[in-house]
């Protein structure tokens, strides 16, 4: 613990205390919903939910769970700041973002509280960073009232399976069509692009196809500007949950494993877009 | 323009192999260096890619024969068909087609099947690629139909062979720079090839860095020159020539004349047979290059950006731009109008009015001459000219810049009143457009 050498005093003045060993831990999964500059940090006994949102249609969130930390401190029940995650991404990777092990960077992060700034103690080699981050009127975030009694079709997949498929994407459709049936196609993702269309069908007994929960068959569009973001969360995923709601919204659950071996959550949701038109079957 | 045809499921059916969808879309791969369309054309004798590039300076053509695949279907003519009993043709564009196989390392390890259909009623070029996994991805890609693109060359005429590998070749071309835009080939009697960096003659030789790699005949698996010649060729071109060629091991025939006349490279198998007809420089036999080489230096230091500079002007209406380029191109520009014939429609019309204004400049003596490649149908030329222009035509298809010069160059000066008062094959293409507009 190269930061327990550092004056322990003042610290009953923060109201937040977070210690991680490897800062990549942290950055990655934020890298993960870094679609937007600024996000809204909740931090409680379990850990720290990280959202971004955008367009007032889609929502990010990444979980840091307490346990993902060496130390990790709260003194109140709930601590909400907003933040802009460029920056504090910038701070947690001053250090350089090359992943040699043997050069893990070590992070103490503390908030004061209300009209604070978030303190970040960068640690690598014996030299200290210290960035002190100003913290932003919270907002209120989108409640998308997803839950999951109301979840109609549910798959889980090895993200292998997906990385190809979002990596293709045909970018000049302005949607992508998402399809889960019981019978055919199962599960298909489609385009409809200048060229042409483009379908791409996982059949239920894949391989790739950890589970597959299929009640009614369902078809609706997602902006794929909206849901492109989440092409960084499905790079870092090791297995996505892909759900539906009775209402069409979509949610994308990516597991995560961090260097140590941990598992963090990061988590999308998406409305549906209302406009469909028949261009294609 | 669409010919009647007897309803069926599809016009043809492919399907191959892992290893096979690799070739193929490296094919593509290659090919995507020279065109931005991919002419799929099924044949009785195998299923045919061809592109050409916009100026038609360049010109390839793969053909896959039918045991190329695990099943070939081939439409036969049946009566009802004997009106238009021509192969099916159509287009695609390449952006489209790259898109299904830009990846080839994925196709490589995930692909398992691959299976191409056309379906005329939903006119739809279908790829669907069998993945691993059960995964099954269907690309619907729209097409047009067109007639066949063939370019007109005999290799077989010409009096110079080379054949080596292409491992030879690979290794003589890797030392010229990325940016590189032609290559000369000149092999000597005494046996030897040299291929060179090619310098504008307007460069300062001295300014420029000359890079040059003999190859000694017996590097060649096949060495016969009877006529010598040096050919200065397209270097893009000719490495994805290559490139296809190194990863399916086959060596490299090159057919080539005289200076001017297009070189054909060819690859061989008995499942593939590969074809690339690049136009080749001719070099100054005119006799006032010289002197105005000397005055023209400064204008002409980049003899290429100028006529991009055209060339995005015929495209957007940019007149300072224009204005810029007619000063410094008006040799190239004015050829615009001598190369109608295999040009498309769309450019030279829209050239011929701006190039009016330069005509005066025709009778310039060029810097240097170079010579077409005459690239024309397959078909007799008035059964089919309308048709014929139209590849061209396609919107939003960007002309290959850097080729437009080597195609620009071929007018003879004797042609030019020809071109001026439109008795030039440009009016056939000016007839056969106005058909297709009305």
């Amino acid at each position: 613990m190269p930061l327990s050498t550092q004056p322990e005093t003042g610290d009953d003045q923060y109201i937040l205390v977070a210690n991680l060993d490897n800062v990549r831990n942290l950055s990655n999964i934020l890298k993960a919903i870094h679609f937007k500059d600024h996000a809204t940090c909740f931090a409680t006994k379990n850990g720290i939910k990280v959202t971004v949102e955008n367009a007032k249609s889609m929502q990010a969130n990444a979980f840091i769970q307490a346990g993902i930390f060496q130390e990790y401190t709260i003194k109140e029940d709930s601590v909400v700041f907003r933040i802009n995650l460029t920056v504090l991404l910038d701070c947690l990777t001053i250090f350089g973002t090359n992943a040699l092990p043997a050069s893990s960077t070590a992070l103490r992060m503390c908030y004061k509280g209300y009209g604070h700034p978030v303190t970040l103690f960068l640690e690598e080699g014996g030299v200290v960073t210290v960035c002190k981050i100003h913290t932003q009127e919270p907002e209120d975030t989108l409640d998308f009232d997803f839950c999951s009694t109301n979840v109609i079709n549910k798959i889980i997949l090895q993200s292998e399976g997906l990385r190809e498929a979002f990596a293709e994407l045909d970018m000049t459709s302005e949607v992508l069509q998402i399809t889960m049936s019981p019978d055919k196609p199962y599960f298909r993702l489609s385009t409809f692009g200048d060229s042409g269309s483009a379908h791409l069908d996982y059949p239920k007994d894949s391989d790739l196809m950890e589970a597959f929960h299929c009640s009614q068959t369902q078809t609706n569009r997602y902006k794929l500007s909206l849901l492109k973001p989440s092409t960084k969360a499905l790079a870092l995923s090791c297995k996505v949950s892909i759900r539906t709601d009775n209402r069409g919204f979509l949610s994308l659950q990516y597991m995560i494993r961090n260097e140590d071996g941990q598992i963090c959550f990061v988590e999308y949701y998406c409305c549906p877009d209302e406009n469909i038109d028949e261009r294609e079957p | 323009m669409r010919v009647c045809r007897k309803e069926r499921g599809s016009l043809f059916v492919l399907h191959f192999n892992a290893l096979n969808s690799w070739v193929l879309g490296k094919a593509i791969h290659s090919l995507s260096r020279i065109g931005d369309e991919v002419y799929f054309e099924p044949l009785e004798n195998g299923l045919s890619l061809r592109s050409v590039n916009s100026s038609r300076s360049a010109y390839a053509c793969f053909l896959f024969a039918p045991l190329f695949f695990q099943r070939y279907e081939y439409p036969v003519a049946s009566d009802e068909d004997q009106d238009t009993n021509e192969p099916f043709h159509c287009k695609v564009l390449m952006k489209s087609v790259l898109n299904v196989f830009r990846s080839l390392s994925s196709l490589e390890k995930t692909v398992e099947k691959c299976r191409i259909s056309l379906n005329p009623q939903t006119s739809r070029l279908v790829i669907q690629l069998l993945c691993k996994y059960g995964v099954v991805k269907t690309h619907n890609l729209s097409f047009q139909e067109c007639e066949s693109l063939q370019a007109v060359f005999s290799k077989d005429v010409c009096p110079n062979l080379l054949r080596a590998s292409a491992r030879v070749l690979v290794d003589a071309v890797v030392h010229f720079p990325a940016t590189l835009s032609e290559v000369t080939l000149a092999p000597s009697c005494g046996g030897r090839v040299i291929f060179r960096n090619y310098l504008e003659e307007e460069t300062d030789p001295s300014k420029m860095m000359l890079t040059e790699m003999a190859l000694n005949e017996d590097e060649f698996l096949h060495f016969q020159i009877s006529k010598e010649s040096e050919i200065t060729f397209c270097l893009k071109e000719f490495r994805g020539l290559l490139s296809f060629a190194e990863s399916s091991s086959l060596p490299v025939s090159i057919h080539f004349d005289i200076a001017g006349r297009p070189v054909v490279l060819s690859l061989e198998d008995p499942v593939l047979e590969v074809h690339f007809v690049l136009a080749t420089l001719s070099e100054a036999e005119v006799s006032g290059s010289q002197k105005l080489t000397g005055g023209s230096c400064t204008q002409d230091g980049n003899r290429l950006s100028p006529s991009e500079a055209v060339g995005d002007d015929f495209q957007s209406d940019d007149i300072d731009s224009y204005m810029i380029a007619m000063e410094t191109t008006a040799v190239e520009e004015a050829t615009v109008n001598g190369c109608q014939l295999p040009h498309s429609p769309t450019f030279p019309l829209k050239g011929s009015k701006r190039t009016e204004g330069s005509s005066s400049t025709l009778l310039k003596p060029g810097g240097r001459r170079k010579d077409l490649l005459m690239l024309s149908n397959n078909k007799p030329e008035s059964e089919s000219e309308g048709e014929n222009e139209e590849p061209g035509e396609v919107p939003g298809t960007p002309p290959n810049k850097k080729f437009r010069s080597l195609f620009f160059g071929s007018v003879l000066s004797q042609m030019d009143a020809l071109h001026h008062t439109g008795l030039s094959e440009e009016v056939l293409a000016e007839a056969s457009d106005v058909e297709e507009d009305s």
